[in-house]
């Protein structure tokens, strides 16, 4: 079930309505069950996988949560025997205590290891053996070998990359104690295939979703408002903008060798948009209907095009996957006893700078490259990632000489300085997205490189942008569509547009607003026959 | 809280829900609205499309319903039929139109009224699957909403069509907003009527010339769901005491076969039916002139052979089937007369 | 405390850390200052910050990453 297939919406529609008749007692199993209907569409096959990840993590959690509980129980308990002085020192004294404490918490590093291990191991095997084997099959042809692995025929069952992160960093928070574990397994359940964000995130923390995911919530006229209104502005990000310039992107890409020069721009300027309001416009779908079921979920973006460099564009573009590769990939490597080892040694041999630098930057490249083929089992995905690693050293190598620069040019608060930070992000980072247009690393340099040596802007006046699948109307409304995307995240800098409509505006007001653009995503939505090519771009992650 | 107090409350939060409903009222006509401006209208070209829904104007009741595809609302003349005998006459025929739509819209027209003969060109046996989704549009878009359009549309749906674009066809029509033109604006919320009793006048004379020659049949037999839809038909004819006559009009292509004509003169001895293959006696006896008329080169007739068709098959109906003429109904002579003044017009452009 | 006061002062300058409480959360601490931090606490203090204490909350004050400084320095 597509977000924007009339079946999806008529789903949402009856659970929705579902959720607030039924009694207290069945309203979370009832959003289990429809996550798990969500999930069926998808193909009755992928259910296996997402139940094997969810009974492998919650018996992971179970266990630690339970070693946890008994490990402090007897740990107080031999606090008290040496009180008492029934036993003897050696056994019950503070080193005994901590020797023990320490052997309980390898067991459940050792339980969360295993745990870890099995839910990725799935993810790796669907997502990475074909990946494994191409390569295996390219260094063979190398080494003059006729030889080839088959590939395996596994079908990439849907939102798998993001339960299982969901499900992984669930385990991991249970053994560095932020929460309890879940004891009700289907609620557990629940937490794994939440379905609005099954296909493409947010990412969840358990620690957050769980606290409202399991409430019964009251019918509020005011909560189901609310969550329309995203899930409307997202409808129509995805359905009028994304999907309409979809075409001109595709057929920009399919011919690289007609669209040189500056139509690589344009696919530059035409992707960051598709993937903008595409991404985001399916994220305000996925949160807009947790919310009109009265349940929070994380923010996922904030206004990432705004960002001042690639650093904070990263903090503010698929927030809930940057802070899951900080937390359960950045810090636990770069703060690990080998990295600080490391640290120590190089700082001696290397020096302060280069030493101090060293653990940051292996870490970092770690991310990035996990975070590249995160994305998909390709060659241009990773190179992607390292893209990323590479322009976030530099610029952060380059820091001292900012400093010099700002000290001689003032430029605090200086708009037109602050425009060209942001420019320079966004030319950036739509420059290394042309890794995932392109799809392939050779043909992404060289068509880079064409910018800088075919001059055919001229030829952008003669009416090719006409051949592109799209006609004059298409980009009036492209524009127009843009246009509102940015000043509606203009207003939104100063906190939630609906707040302050809410508050300023009556229901009549609003309600004409939301009239109107669900009537501007019906008629100029690219919905409907001749745009059935369409589907999230995050999907297939 | 005091009584007045709770008093308060709830009639703010009646007013509340009042407002709402309200509100949901004003957006739902307000899409529907624009809706009706997206949906193609039929009125300038392809007429065709307005046939459907103009069933439901006419005046009176129907002594005689024809269904069927082109070869009827374009080759039998209503006006002629009620000129020559008095007979009130409808024609819901449509362009391509298929047998299983045939007989939703006669499924259709029986929860209004129940007339005397039904007259079904048989031609459409040809297609055993659904075709086109332009033409299904066509037939199916103008009906009322009933359990057989529901239906009709069902059985009709090519690959790629979905229910709900006929239950909501701004979901199907909405891309049509950058080829709006005036007519849109002008047949907006009401229509012209463009039929004379479901029957497409034209009156061009083009003669008929040698037609290609007709391919081997790769199965002599029609196709299995196109007859079980014509076996309803003649079940619900039965059932309603209506007479089917089972015709094939005398249009020269596409070509109608032997076998074809054997099967159905088989299926009209089984169940009783009267079956006329107008194309053997065009000629001789309803004194059709392919020279003179047919507007397209001998597939469609223009009005002169269609005013023949007519009365030719209104003498059957009356001699055969007993229908008495309709005429000194006062309503129905007032609303005939003017279908007459327009088809006169036209017919003398 | 001086001494992790020193060594906040060397990562950024121009913080006044008596008085500031959203080091993390107001983003003047980024991922890269805080594992400076870290290895430069472990070598100072010799304590162990693990993964599961990196948590804003434990680095949004200089009083909240002595406190944890201390807390790791019992458990030793």
């Amino acid at each position: 079930m597509l977000f924007t297939s009339y079946k999806f919406i008529g789903f949402v529609i009856l659970l929705v309505a579902l959720y607030y008749v039924l009694p207290k007692k069945a309203k979370w199993p009832l959003l289990l069950l429809g996550s798990y209907v969500f999930y069926y569409f998808a193909g009755w096959k992928f259910l296996f996988y997402i139940a094997a990840v969810t009974v492998i993590t919650y018996v992971a959690g179970l266990l630690i949560s339970r070693n946890k509980v008994r490990a402090d129980a007897r740990f107080a308990e031999l606090k008290a025997l040496e009180k008492s002085g029934s036993a003897s020192p050696e056994e019950v004294g503070k080193e005994a205590r901590k020797r023990y404490k320490e052997a309980q918490k390898k067991k459940r590093r050792l339980i969360m290891t295993i745990g870890i291990v099995l839910a990725l191991g799935i993810l790796a095997v669907v997502k990475y053996t074909n990946f494994t084997i191409h390569n295996i099959n390219g260094i063979l042809s190398v080494f003059g070998s006729t030889k080839r692995l088959g590939f395996l025929e596994i079908a990439l069952p849907m939102g798998i990359s993001f339960y299982t992160f969901q499900a992984v960093s669930y385990v991991i928070d249970v053994y560095r104690d932020r929460h309890e574990a879940q004891k009700n397994f289907f609620k557990y359940a629940l937490f794994v295939s939440f379905f609005p964000q099954l296909v493409q995130g947010p990412i969840s923390r358990y620690g957050d979703l769980s606290k409202e995911l399991f409430t019964p919530h009251k019918f509020s006229g005011r909560v189901l408002e609310r969550g329309l209104q995203r899930v409307i502005w997202g409808y129509f990000k995805k359905v009028v903008i994304a999907d309409r310039i979809l075409t001109a992107v595709n057929a920009l890409i399919a011919a690289p060798a007609t669209y040189k020069g500056v139509y690589v721009f344009l696919v530059m300027m035409f992707y960051a948009l598709e993937l903008y309001a595409d991404f985001t416009g399916g994220i305000d779908i996925t949160i807009g209907i947790a919310e009109m079921l009265g349940i929070p979920v994380k923010e996922n973006f904030e206004r990432p095009f705004f960002s001042k460099n690639i650093a904070e564009y990263w903090r503010r573009w698929h927030i809930t996957m940057g802070t899951w590769f900080t937390d359960y990939i950045f810090y636990p490597i770069s703060v690990s006893g080998p990295m600080l080892k490391l640290s120590k040694w190089s700082r001696k041999h290397l020096g302060e700078k280069v030493g101090k630098r060293l653990p940051v930057y292996l870490a970092s490249f770690i991310v990035w490259f996990t975070t590249g083929i995160w994305h998909g089992a390709s060659w241009n995905f990773i190179v992607w990632g390292l893209g990323n690693f590479v322009v976030i050293m530099i610029s952060q190598e380059l820091e001292p000489l900012y400093r010099k620069f700002h000290k001689k040019v003032n430029t605090d608060g200086s708009t037109a300085y602050k425009t060209f930070q942001v420019g320079r992000t966004v030319l950036l980072m739509s420059a290394l997205r042309l890794f995932d247009c392109y799809r392939d690393v050779p043909l992404t340099f060289k068509m880079f490189g064409t910018m800088f040596t075919t001059w055919n802007w001229k030829t952008l006046g003669s009416g090719t942008l006409m051949h592109l699948g799209l006609v004059r109307s298409d980009y009036v409304i492209l524009g127009l569509g843009t246009i509102l995307l940015i000043v509606v995240s203009m207003i939104g800098r100063s906190g939630s547009v609906r707040d302050k409509m809410e508050k300023k505006m009556p229901l009549v007001a609003r309600w004409g607003i939301f009239t109107l653009l669900v009537l501007i995503i019906l008629v100029f939505g690219a919905y409907g026959q001749g745009y059935d090519a369409a589907q999230f771009i995050y999907n297939q992650f | 809280m005091s009584e007045t107090e709770v008093k308060q409350k709830k009639d703010k939060k009646i007013a509340r829900v009042a407002l709402v409903l309200a509100l949901l009222v004003a957006s739902g006509l307000l899409i529907y609205a624009v809706d009706l401006l997206l949906r193609p209208k039929y009125m300038g070209t392809v007429t065709e499309g307005a046939l459907t829904a103009e069933y439901y104007e006419a005046e009176g009741r129907h002594q005689v319903l024809f269904v069927g595809d082109c070869e009827v609302y374009e080759n039998f003349s209503t006006v002629q039929l009620w000129r020559e005998y008095g007979i009130n006459s409808f024609i819901r025929g449509g362009a391509q139109q298929l047998v299983w739509q045939s007989y939703y819209l006669l499924e259709d027209a029986l929860r209004y009224e129940t007339p005397d003969v039904v007259v079904f060109n048989v031609l459409s046996l040809m297609y055993n699957e659904p075709q086109n989704e332009a033409y299904n549009r066509m037939a199916l878009d103008g009906m009322r909403w009933s359990a057989s359009k529901w239906n009709a549309i069902k059985a009709s749906m090519c690959e790629g069509e979905s229910m709900i674009d006929y239950i909501f066809p701004l979901l199907r029509y909405h891309s049509r907003w950058n080829e709006l033109t005036s007519e849109d604006f002008k047949y907006w919320f009401t229509k012209d009527t463009v039929s004379f009793n479901g029957y497409y006048l034209r009156t061009e004379i083009m003669p008929a010339g040698a037609m290609p020659p007709a391919k081997p049949l790769a199965d002599p037999n029609f196709g299995g769901y196109a007859m079980a839809y014509l076996d309803l038909m003649t079940e619900l004819c039965q059932e309603k005491g209506i007479k089917l006559v089972l015709i094939k009009s005398p249009s020269l292509y596409p070509h109608w076969y032997e076998e074809w004509d054997a099967q159905m003169v088989e299926y009209a001895k089984a169940h009783g039916l009267l079956y006329i293959n107008m194309l053997d006696i065009a000629e001789s006896e309803i004194g059709i002139d392919y020279n003179v008329d047919t507007y397209d080169g001998g597939l469609h007739m223009n009005v002169t052979g269609a005013e023949k068709c007519a009365s030719y098959l209104g003498r059957i109906l009356v001699e055969k089937y007993g229908v008495v003429s309709a005429r000194g109904d006062e309503k129905l002579e007032a609303y005939w007369a003017e279908v007459e003044k327009r088809y006169d017009e036209a017919k003398n452009g | 405390m001086d001494e992790l006061i020193d060594i906040l002062k060397e990562i950024h300058p121009d913080v006044d850390y008596a008085t500031a409480t959203n080091l993390v959360d107001g983003k003047i601490l980024d991922s890269f200052d805080i594992i400076s931090l870290v290895s430069e606490i472990a070598d100072k203090f010799d304590v162990v910050v693990s993964a599961e204490h990196m948590i804003p909350e434990n680095f949004n004050s200089a009083q909240a990453i002595w406190d944890l400084i201390q807390k790791l320095e019992d458990e030793e």
